[in-house]
């Protein structure tokens, strides 16, 4: 670490003794140690595909064909992607708006986020929700909403159906520095923990919520010590080693699939755009970016790692690499001949009985409700 | 069969869902050993354990968002609030998160909010209150305030049935004050109609919970003393609310008001009324009235108390007012 100002002193951090009861010291890495090379290779093109996907979004977003604003993960690829990949299929997350690498591995498509994004007819959400905001049971992620922490205890009671139900079903949930400031965090984990719920709670600290560093969201030392204060086990890990990632994930998974409770997982890594697209960084430390994107890159500490160790040659990477672009290409035309919605679509949906709601009488352009409803059916008269 | 409480009526809809359906089980503070603080759920957790009756911490957004998550997975749980009051601490959960989901996510949320709900008892400012006014205004909830307890048992296991989230507000006042005989067999009253409480055809009360009792109290003396024969209408249901039960009444009598225990500003009188403009307007032959609380928090001492909330007397003056208009 050669970058004093830093908010996060990685090495400082990482050295800290794990808080709770995080069961035996991790020595080595028990868990990516059992992952095969194939699996490895997955991880890699996850990472890739977020970062390539993200970018095309980025040019999408300057031909104002994403219509709302943009999130980036770039430089927290190896958290997402790890973390999800923790998981089996049976099990459920609910990702933040830097976790769209955590909803691919969970098997959402570059089209469906694409479709989102420029608000389409077809997309997940019909139009009705922004960016990656969506989600699918049967491969198990849930949208998040914007109000960050709320999550955690919906996630939660998501987890005390399986349990109740005797499921063998993990839940993990996302909780970015800042939201472990709201009350619903608070709520949520320590109902997990009096519940002993099979809950993973991933703290991704990225060192800023939106331009508010970690140092005036928290006077704790770490976040992973906050578990010892509900009385759940407390662990950290270098979120930008994807291997170290998934081993700690898989470690707290575990746990919650045993009957072990909820573990809070703190990752440490580093946001290297801004809040969304629109945000300049101004209250970034100048050179604070360019140390993390020259020392410190998730893909490029993995794809060192996999020629180190695995033998993984530069073509098999490029092949990946191509793979993928030809992917989102497929996927960006397919989704640019995507419908817009239909006004009427929105009245849908709003109950389950009755499914639609009628147009005001009024409304301009909504040709069907005019003739129908050009007057209330008693507007005026004396029939009855 | 001999009548029960308002309460009794509750529980044993409570009792006889979490019998019917697995998927039911209820959460709230105090409610296991204790019994909740009303008594409510008395003896559900000696007969379904700590798994269907679970007691939580003291956090309503926790008890929301996890009935929340649960219901999801298709469980239909409910979630007690010790007094309907904490409930704002849960407004986000309910408002954001809750209501939003089938529409944003396709998720359902089948599951009750209930709590022990408005004044009348000397409870001050925050164990009386009537919020419900509150979510009138969020579309993806429903709302329910039944004021007999025939409507309290069958309404609830409506509400624990329905495929949404439904707001059930339980009046204190009316606890162990009303007895109804339960209605043989099973007993649902559907969500979304109103109810006829009076006949009449002067004039038209729309009231719903602990004034309807206050409206046919006044209802009768106003024909003891005045001959006039006075309707009274039974919203039971606030949201999705029974527009054709109002447009009915307005156009038997053509005299409406509107009293409920709410304060006025912003109250769900108001939206009655602009209802009732919207489709009836030509039939009513006085402006629409509203008798409510006055604006303020609820104080503590009777004196204040009673003067605050609308009691028989104001029913009765605006009533003749109409009459006479």
């Amino acid at each position: 670490m050669e970058f004093p100002a830093h908010p996060l002193d990685l090495d400082a951090m990482l050295s800290r003794p794990q808080s709770g009861d995080p069961g035996p010291p991790r020595l080595a890495r028990p868990h990516a140690d059992r992952l095969s090379r194939e699996q490895r290779l997955a991880l890699y093109r996850h990472m890739r595909m977020t970062r390539t996907l993200e970018e095309r979004l980025v040019a999408l977003y300057r031909q104002t064909k994403v219509v709302g604003g943009l999130f980036r993960s770039l430089g927290q690829e190896a958290d997402a992607v790890g973390s999800a990949f923790a998981l089996e299929r049976r099990d459920i997350m609910s990702p933040l708006i830097r976790n769209m690498g955590s909803m691919l591995v969970k098997g959402a498509t570059p089209l469906e986020i694409l479709r989102q994004y420029m608000a389409k007819g077809d997309s997940p959400t019909r139009g009705r929700e922004l960016n990656i905001h969506f989600g699918d049971l049967v491969r198990g992620f849930v949208g998040q909403i914007s109000h960050l922490g709320d999550m955690i205890p919906v996630m939660a009671g998501i987890a005390l159906s399986f349990k109740m139900r005797q499921e063998d079903r993990v839940v993990l949930v996302y909780i970015g520095d800042g939201a472990t400031s709201t009350g619903a965090f608070h709520e949520g984990v320590n109902f997990a923990a009096v519940q002993q719920l099979p809950l993973v709670v991933i703290v991704e600290n990225n060192g800023y919520a939106y331009s508010t560093p970690t140092g005036k969201q928290t006077a704790a030392n770490s976040f992973m010590d906050k578990a010892l204060g509900y009385g759940m086990a407390g662990v950290q890990a270098d979120g930008n080693d994807v291997l170290a990632v998934y081993d700690v994930t898989r470690a707290a998974v575990d746990r919650a699939r045993a009957g072990g409770g909820p573990t809070l997982v703190e990752l440490i890594t580093y946001r290297r755009k801004g809040h969304a697209e629109h945000d300049n960084q101004s209250y970034v430390p100048t050179g604070e970016i360019e140390w993390w994107a020259s020392t410190n890159d998730p893909i490029d500490r993995f794809v060192a790692w996999l020629g180190e160790h695995d033998g993984v040659t530069a073509e098999e990477l490029a092949a990946i690499d191509a793979s993928v672009s030809e992917e989102i290409d497929a996927a960006t035309d397919e989704a640019e001949l995507s419908p817009m919605p239909e006004p009427l679509d929105a009245l849908v949906g709003i109950y389950g009985v009755p499914p639609t709601l009628d147009p005001h009488w009024y409304r301009e352009g909504v040709r069907t409700a005019v003739e129908q409803h050009e007057r209330p059916a008693s507007w005026g008269t004396h029939d009855g | 069969m001999g009548e029960i409480t308002y309460l009794e009526a509750i529980r044993e809809a409570l009792f006889e869902e979490m019998e019917r359906d697995a998927n039911v089980f209820c959460l709230g503070q105090d409610i296991g050993a204790f019994g909740g603080a009303f008594k409510v759920t008395e003896g559900l957790l000696a007969k379904y354990g700590e798994q269907r009756v679970i007691d939580t911490p003291i956090s309503e957004a926790a008890i929301i968002g996890a009935a929340a998550g649960a219901s999801h997975m298709g469980m239909r749980p409910v979630a007690e609030l010790q007094f309907i009051d904490f409930i704002s601490c849960g407004y986000d959960m309910l408002t954001n998160y809750i209501a939003t989901a089938r529409y944003r996510a396709f998720l359902p949320c089948p599951m009750v909010v209930r709590g022990p709900s408005g004044g009348y008892v000397r409870g001050g400012p925050f164990h009386s209150q009537n919020p419900e006014a509150a979510f009138l205004h969020t579309p993806g909830l429903k709302i329910v305030y039944p004021a007999t307890a025939a409507d309290a048992k069958g309404l609830m296991k409506a509400a624990i049935r329905d495929d949404d989230c439904v707001l059930f507000f339980e009046h204190k006042y009316l606890y162990r004050r009303v007895k109804d005989v339960m209605p043989a067999g099973d007993h649902v009253v559907p969500i979304g109609k109103a109810r006829v409480a009076r006949e009449g055809t002067d004039v038209s009360i729309i009231t719903y919970a602990a004034t309807v009792w206050k409206a046919l109290e006044a209802a009768e003396q106003l024909e003891r003393e005045d001959g006039l024969s006075v309707e009274v209408i039974d919203l039971r249901t606030l949201l999705p609310m029974d527009d054709e039960a109002i447009v009915a009444t307005v156009k038997k009598t053509n005299r409406v008001m509107i009293v409920h225990e709410d304060t006025r500003t912003g109250g769900i009188a108001g939206e009655i009324t602009a209802r009732i403009n919207e489709t009836c307007f030509e039939w009513l032959d006085a402006p629409v009235l509203r008798v409510t609380a006055h604006d303020v928090p609820l104080p503590y001492s009777p004196p204040l108390e009673d003067f605050v909330l609308p009691q028989v007397r104001d029913i009765v003056a605006v009533a003749r007012h109409l009459a006479r208009y």
